[in-house]
C-alpha cells in the first residue's frame, strides 16, 4: 500500500521577481530561498557551503541588497526582487565583474564566485568608486579558499575602473 | 610505456622559443563557466526520479555495534531503502596497504560521525526524519584521545591491524653515521615542537549522484580529486568489473586534499543506485564534512641537528609522533612524509628519521596541501632561526650557506633537478627590505624568513604498478577541432588550462580551441589525480607528448602539399605555414583535413610516467619526485604586547616555478597557499573537547561549523609580494614546476619566526593564537624560557632502523640491513619476492 507522505506537499505558492523576470513557483512551505532557487527553479548557480549562514556562500540580492538565502524563508519573497548570478549578464555579454574575475583570476574553483559577484555588484550599485577597505568589508561575509581574495579584490577594482569608462562613453 | 627522457642538452621539453600562449597572462578555459555560475558541481545535478540519501552517523567515538533494527524506519513513508554495513562488507582504503574502511560501519564505531546506516527516500527531509527511527544498541568502548594515550592503552585495539596496540605504523631510517656526525657538530640543538591538525575546509560540500545506465552499467558523479582511485575501490566494494563502473569527477568547489580518499557516501549511494535502479544523491551538511576529514595531521616533533660554526649541519635527527584519527587514509604515506623532506631544502650529511602514527577515536586524518611535510617543515625552519642566532648569523645569510644545488642527490637519494632555492632567498631579502628590518623594527613590530621545497608529483602511484601515471588522447575533426581526453581533474586549481595551454601552445591555436574532457574514466586515458602537484608536469607533459605527434603528422601533410622541407613548417595562429616564406601556407583546419586525407582519422595519444627514483629502500616510494618547487618568504607581523593579538601587514614571497604556464594562475596559487598557510600559522584547529561526564563523556569535534572553526576573511588577508623566479626545468613541460602546494609551506615558520623578532618570545606550536602569545610572555617577565610549546617527547618503542649510507659513504639506495630492493645490474627485472598491493610504500 502507497502511503502518501506530506511532507514535500507544496502547498506554498508566491510570486516574485527573479533576474527580471515575473516568476512563479510552488514549494513546500518550510523551504529557504536557496532550496526554492536550486531546487524548484533549477538555478543552480546560487551555491551552498553550510546552510547555516557562516560562509556566504549561497548571498544573492533581495530588493537590491545582499542576504544570505539559507537563511530566508522563500515565503518571504513574495512580490519582492531577487537577483542571482544568472541574472548579471546581460544579452549575452558578460558584466563587467564577470569579465574582470575571468580575466584576472579572481575565480579558481568558482564556488563562492556567484555570491561574491552579487554582492560586489550590490556594493558597486550603491558605491560606484570604493576604495580597497570599502572592498574588503563589503566581501568579508563571503568566504573563498582558493584565492586568498587579493586578485578578488583587484577584479572589483577593474570592473570599477571598466563600468566609470562605460558611462563617460555613453 | 618507456620512461619519458628529456632531449637532448638538458632542454625544456617543448619548444622553447617565441611562445606564443606558454607564459602570458590569460584568461583560464573554464572561467565563463565560473564567473556565470554554470560550472556544474556534483549537487547541482539533479535527474529524474532522484531518490536523496541520508547516514546515520554514530554519536560515539568508539563503540561495538550489538544491532541495529532499521525496521521502523523502512516503513516510514516515502522511505525507499535502508542499508546497513551487511550491505556493504567489503573493507577498502586508499592505500593498499590500508583497507581498513567500510562504507557502513559493520560492527565497530571509530569515531563521532562514523556511518552506521543509510536511509534513501524520496525526499531528503523524509530520509533525515527516519534516520531517527533506526535503532542502534551499541557497547561503548574506550575512548583513546590523542597518541600519547593510545601509546598507552593498547587494547581495546581500534583498528587489528597496524604495528601493534593502537599503534598504526612505526618507520624508523637512517641515513649515514648520524653519531659520527653529531660528534662532530660544534653544536647541538634539540627542540620540541606542536603541530596542531587543521582541516581543508572546501566550500563545496562533498556530494555524489550515481545513477544506474540503461545498460545496467553504474553511473557515478562526484566531487572527487582521484576519480581513478575511486574507481577500483567502488570494483572492489561492489563487486562489479571495473568496466561497468564510470566515475565522473565534476569540477571540485576546493579540494585541498580533502576529497582525494574514495568516501563511505559515495560508495553508499552507488550501491543504493544499483538496488534501487534509480539515481540516488547525496549532499553531506557542514558537520558531516567535517567529520570526513582527511585534513592535517596533528604532529609532535623533536628536531636534533648538529652544526658547525659556520651554520653547516653536520647529522639531523627527527622524530614524529602522529595523531592519526581512527583510519588509516594515506596515514602510512603521511608517515613517511614526515620525514622526507628535510634533506631536499638544506643538505643534510647525515640523518635519522623515526615516525609513528597513532590510532586515535578522532575523524581521520590525511593529506592536506603540503601532505606530511607541513609540520616538520615549520619545526626546522624555527629551528635554523634557532640555530642563526645563536651562530650570530643571519638568518638568510644562514640558509644561503646551506641551500642544497641543482641536480644533487640527497642523503636519502631523492634526485633533485633545478634547484633555484638561494634565488628566491635573494629576492624576498630584497623585496622586503630585510637587512633594514630584522632585529632593527621597533618592539612589536618583526619580521621573519622561511623557505621550503615541495615535490612536483610523487614519483610512485598509490598502488603498484609499471603504467604511466598520466595519458592523453587528443582527436582532430575536419573543422579543426581539437578535442583533449584526459582523467585529470579541476578543482580550480587550473588544470584544464594547464592542458589546453600545452596543446594550444604546440599547434598554434588559442586555448579556447581546445574542447576539453577531464576527470572522466570512461572517456579518458587515467590520470592518477589532482594530489601531490602532479598534474602541471605529469598529464601535461601526456599532454605535450600526444600534441607533438598530432603535430609531427599535420606537418608531414602539409609539408607535402607545400612542397617544402617538413622542418621548416610551423604552427603559429591557427595556420601552418612554410618558416621561410609564412605566406605560403594552410590554415589549421586545412592542415587538419590533409592529414586525414594522407593517414586517416588523426588521434594521437601521450602518456606520462616518471623517472625511476635512487631511493630503493623500503619506505623510498615516498619523496621521490621528478623535481622539486622551492619558495622562500618573509613575514611581517605586529603583536599587541597587551591582548597578545597578531597582525600581518605583509608578506613577500619568491617561488622557483620553472616556468609559468599562465602567470595569473600562478599568482592565484601561490597567494593561495599564503592565505591558506596564514590560516594554519594563526588560527585554524581541528580540536576536540570531552563532553560533561553527566552526558557520555564522548569525545566531541569541538567546533563543526565554519563559524566556530576560524578561518582568514577578506579582512585578514595582508598584501603580498609575489615574485616567480623563473629556470625552465629540464623535466617539466616547458620548464614547469608545481605550484600548487610548496608556496603554503614557509609561511607558518616564517609567522613564528617574527613573533620572535617583534617581541622575543618563541611559540613553537601552531596555530599562534594571542592566548598562546600572552602565556609566553607572562614566562618571559617571570625570568623563564620566553616559550610556548611542548615540553616533552613521549618515549615510543622504535624498530630497528633501516640503515642506508648515503651517496658520499657509497650507499647505493638500498638498506645495508635490509634485502635489496631492486637489483641495479638489472633494472628491467621485477623483484620476484615482493607481493605488488602489499609491500609498496606509497606515496600522494
Amino acid at each position: 500500500m502507497v502511503t502518501i507522505s506530506p511532507v514535500s506537499q507544496k502547498s506554498a505558492q508566491i510570486r516574485f521577481i527573479l533576474n527580471g523576470e515575473q516568476t512563479d513557483v510552488s514549494f513546500a512551505p518550510y523551504k529557504t530561498l536557496l532550496e526554492v532557487l536550486r531546487e524548484d527553479l533549477n538555478h543552480t548557480g546560487t551555491k551552498h557551503g553550510c546552510e547555516l549562514g557562516e560562509c556566504g556562500a549561497c548571498a544573492v540580492l533581495l530588493d537590491g541588497k545582499p542576504v544570505l538565502s539559507c537563511l530566508l524563508l522563500a515565503v518571504e519573497c513574495n512580490a519582492r526582487e531577487v537577483e542571482t548570478v544568472e541574472g548579471l549578464g546581460a544579452n549575452g555579454t558578460l558584466h563587467p565583474l564577470q569579465d574582470a574575475f575571468a580575466d584576472l583570476g579572481a575565480a579558481q574553483c568558482g564556488y563562492c564566485t556567484p555570491a561574491i559577484l552579487v554582492t560586489a555588484k550590490a556594493l558597486l550599485d550603491q558605491n560606484p568608486h570604493p576604495t580597497r577597505d570599502q572592498i574588503r568589508e563589503a566581501l568579508s561575509g563571503n568566504l573563498c579558499r582558493c584565492t586568498g581574495y587579493l586578485q578578488i579584490f583587484e577584479a572589483v577594482e577593474a570592473a570599477v575602473l571598466e563600468i566609470a569608462s562605460h558611462s563617460k562613453s555613453t | 610505456m618507456p620512461e619519458q627522457k628529456s632531449p637532448p642538452g638538458g632542454k625544456p621539453n617543448g619548444n622553447d622559443g617565441d611562445l606564443r600562449v606558454i607564459g602570458h597572462a590569460r584568461r583560464r578555459v573554464d572561467a565563463r563557466a565560473k564567473v556565470t555560475g554554470q560550472t556544474r558541481f556534483a549537487d547541482d545535478i539533479s535527474l529524474p526520479r532522484m531518490a536523496h540519501c541520508k547516514l546515520l552517523r554514530s554519536p560515539h567515538p568508539h563503540a561495538r555495534i550489538r544491532s541495529i533494527d532499521i525496521s521502523r524506519a523502512l516503513a516510514h513513508p516515502g522511505v525507499y531503502l535502508v542499508l546497513t554495513g551487511k550491505d556493504l562488507p567489503i573493507e577498502y582504503g586508499i592505500l593498499p596497504v590500508s583497507q581498513d574502511e567500510q562504507a557502513l560501519c559493520l560492527d565497530h564505531v571509530r569515531h563521532v560521525g562514523d556511518p552506521v546506516a543509510a536511509v534513501i527516500a524520496r525526499e531528503e527531509l523524509t530520509a533525515f526524519e527516519a534516520l531517527d527511527l533506526i535503532q542502534v544498541d551499541y557497547e561503548i568502548l574506550t575512548t583513546i584521545s590523542d597518541p600519547e594515550e593510545a601509546l598507552a592503552t593498547p587494547t581495546p585495539r581500534i583498528h587489528d591491524y597496524g604495528d601493534e596496540g593502537n599503534i598504526h605504523k612505526r618507520v624508523a631510517l637512517e641515513f649515514g653515521n648520524v653519531d659520527q656526525g653529531f660528534a662532530e657538530a660544534d653544536e647541538i640543538f634539540e627542540d620540541t615542537f606542536f603541530y596542531q591538525g587543521n582541516t581543508h575546509l572546501p566550500i563545496e560540500q562533498h556530494a555524489s549522484v550515481a545513477t544506474k545506465d540503461p545498460d545496467g552499467k553504474l553511473t557515478i558523479w562526484t566531487s572527487t580529486q582521484t576519480p581513478h582511485y575511486l574507481h577500483r575501490a567502488l570494483a572492489k566494494v561492489l563487486q562489479m568489473p571495473p568496466a561497468h563502473i564510470r566515475v565522473i569527477a565534476t569540477p571540485n568547489g576546493g579540494g585541498f586534499g580533502g576529497k582525494s580518499d574514495p568516501f563511505n557516501h559515495e560508495i553508499v549511494v552507488a550501491k543504493a543506485a544499483l538496488v534501487l535502479d534509480r539515481p540516488v544523491k547525496i549532499c553531506l551538511t557542514r558537520e558531516e564534512v567535517f567529520y570526513c576529514h582527511r585534513g592535517r595531521h596533528p604532529v609532535l616533533m623533536k628536531f636534533k641537528t648538529g652544526v658547525k660554526k659556520d651554520g653547516s649541519i653536520t647529522a639531523m635527527h627527527l622524530q614524529t609522533l602522529i595523531d592519526g584519527g581512527a583510519y588509516g587514509s594515506y596515514g602510512v604515506a603521511s608517515t613517511f612524509y614526515t620525514g622526507a623532506l628535510q634533506t631536499t631544502t638544506y643538505h643534510v650529511p647525515r640523518y635519522r628519521f623515526q615516525g609513528c602514527r597513532t590510532f586515535t577515536n578522532k575523524p581521520p586524518c590525511g593529506p592536506k596541501r603540503g601532505h606530511g611535510t607541513v609540520q616538520p617543515r615549520f619545526g626546522q625552519e624555527v629551528q635554523l632561526d634557532k640555530i642563526a642566532e645563536k651562530l650570530q648569523i643571519d638568518p638568510a645569510d644562514l640558509r644561503l650557506r646551506i641551500a642544497e644545488s641543482s641536480n644533487a642527490v640527497t642523503a636519502n637519494f631523492f634526485r633533485l633537478s633545478t634547484v633555484n632555492l638561494s634565488e628566491c632567498i635573494r629576492r624576498v631579502v630584497k623585496s622586503s627590505d630585510w637587512r633594514e628590518k630584522f632585529r632593527k623594527l621597533p618592539e612589536g613590530h618583526g619580521v621573519g624568513l622561511a623557505c621550503s621545497a615541495y615535490l612536483t608529483g610523487a614519483g610512485l602511484p598509490i598502488y603498484w604498478n609499471k603504467m604511466p601515471h598520466s595519458g592523453v588522447q587528443l582527436k582532430f575533426d575536419r573543422g579543426g577541432g581539437v578535442t583533449l581526453f584526459c582523467g585529470a581533474t579541476e578543482i580550480g586549481q587550473g588544470s584544464d588550462d594547464v592542458l589546453a595551454s600545452i596543446v594550444a601552445e604546440v599547434l598554434g591555436l588559442d586555448t579556447f580551441d581546445i574542447r576539453l574532457y577531464t576527470g572522466d574514466t570512461d572517456l579518458g586515458p587515467v590520470d592518477l589525480g589532482s594530489y601531490s602537484s602532479r598534474v602541471t608536469i605529469m598529464a601535461g607533459n601526456a599532454a605535450l607528448q600526444a600534441a607533438e605527434r598530432a603535430k609531427a603528422l599535420i606537418a608531414e601533410a602539409v609539408a607535402e602539399r607545400l612542397s617544402v622541407p617538413v622542418e621548416r613548417v610551423r604552427f603559429a595562429e591557427k595556420r601552418v605555414f612554410d618558416s621561410a616564406a609564412p605566406g605560403n601556407g594552410v590554415t589549421f583546419t586545412e592542415a587538419v583535413c590533409l592529414a586525414e586525407a594522407r593517414f586517416g582519422t588523426i588521434g594521437t595519444v601521450g602518456s606520462y610516467t616518471p623517472p625511476k627514483s635512487p631511493a630503493l629502500y623500503k619506505g623510498g616510494g615516498v619523496g621521490p619526485s621528478p623535481t622539486y618547487s622551492y619558495t622562500a618568504a618573509v613575514v611581517e607581523v605586529v603583536v599587541n604586547p597587551v591582548t597578545g593579538w597578531i597582525t600581518v601587514p605583509k608578506i613577500w614571497i619568491a617561488h622557483d616555478i620553472g616556468r609559468a604556464l599562465n602567470p595569473t594562475l600562478v599568482r592565484g596559487q601561490v597567494e593561495g597557499s599564503v592565505y591558506m598557510g596564514l590560516g594554519e600559522a594563526l588560527m585554524e584547529e581541528q580540536e576536540f573537547r570531552r563532553l560533561p561526564k553527566k552526558l557520555s563523556h564522548a569525545l566531541v569535534h569541538k567546533f563543526p561549523s565554519i563559524l566556530e572553526y576560524k578561518s582568514p576573511t577578506s579582512l585578514d588577508m595582508p598584501d603580498v609580494f609575489t615574485e616567480l623566479v623563473e629556470e625552465p626545468d629540464p623535466k617539466g613541460p616547458f620548464g614547469a614546476k608545481e605550484v600548487g602546494q610548496g608556496p603554503l609551506l614557509p609561511i607558518m615558520p616564517a609567522v613564528a619566526n617574527a613573533v620572535y623578532d617583534a617581541i622575543g618570545v618563541r611559540i613553537d606550536e601552531v596555530p599562534i593564537t594571542p592566548e598562546k602569545i600572552m602565556k609566553a610572555l607572562a614566562e618571559k617577565k617571570a625570568g623563564r624560557a620566553p616559550r610556548f610549546g611542548p615540553s616533552h617527547f613521549p618515549h615510543v618503542e622504535w624498530p630497528e632502523a633501516l640503515r642506508v649510507p648515503p651517496p658520499w659513504e657509497g650507499g647505493d639506495g638500498n638498506a645495508i640491513n635490509d634485502v635489496p630492493r631492486r637489483d641495479k645490474a638489472k633494472p628491467e627485472q621485477p623483484h620476484k619476492s615482493r607481493t605488488p598491493e602489499k609491500d609498496q610504500v606509497l606515496s600522494s
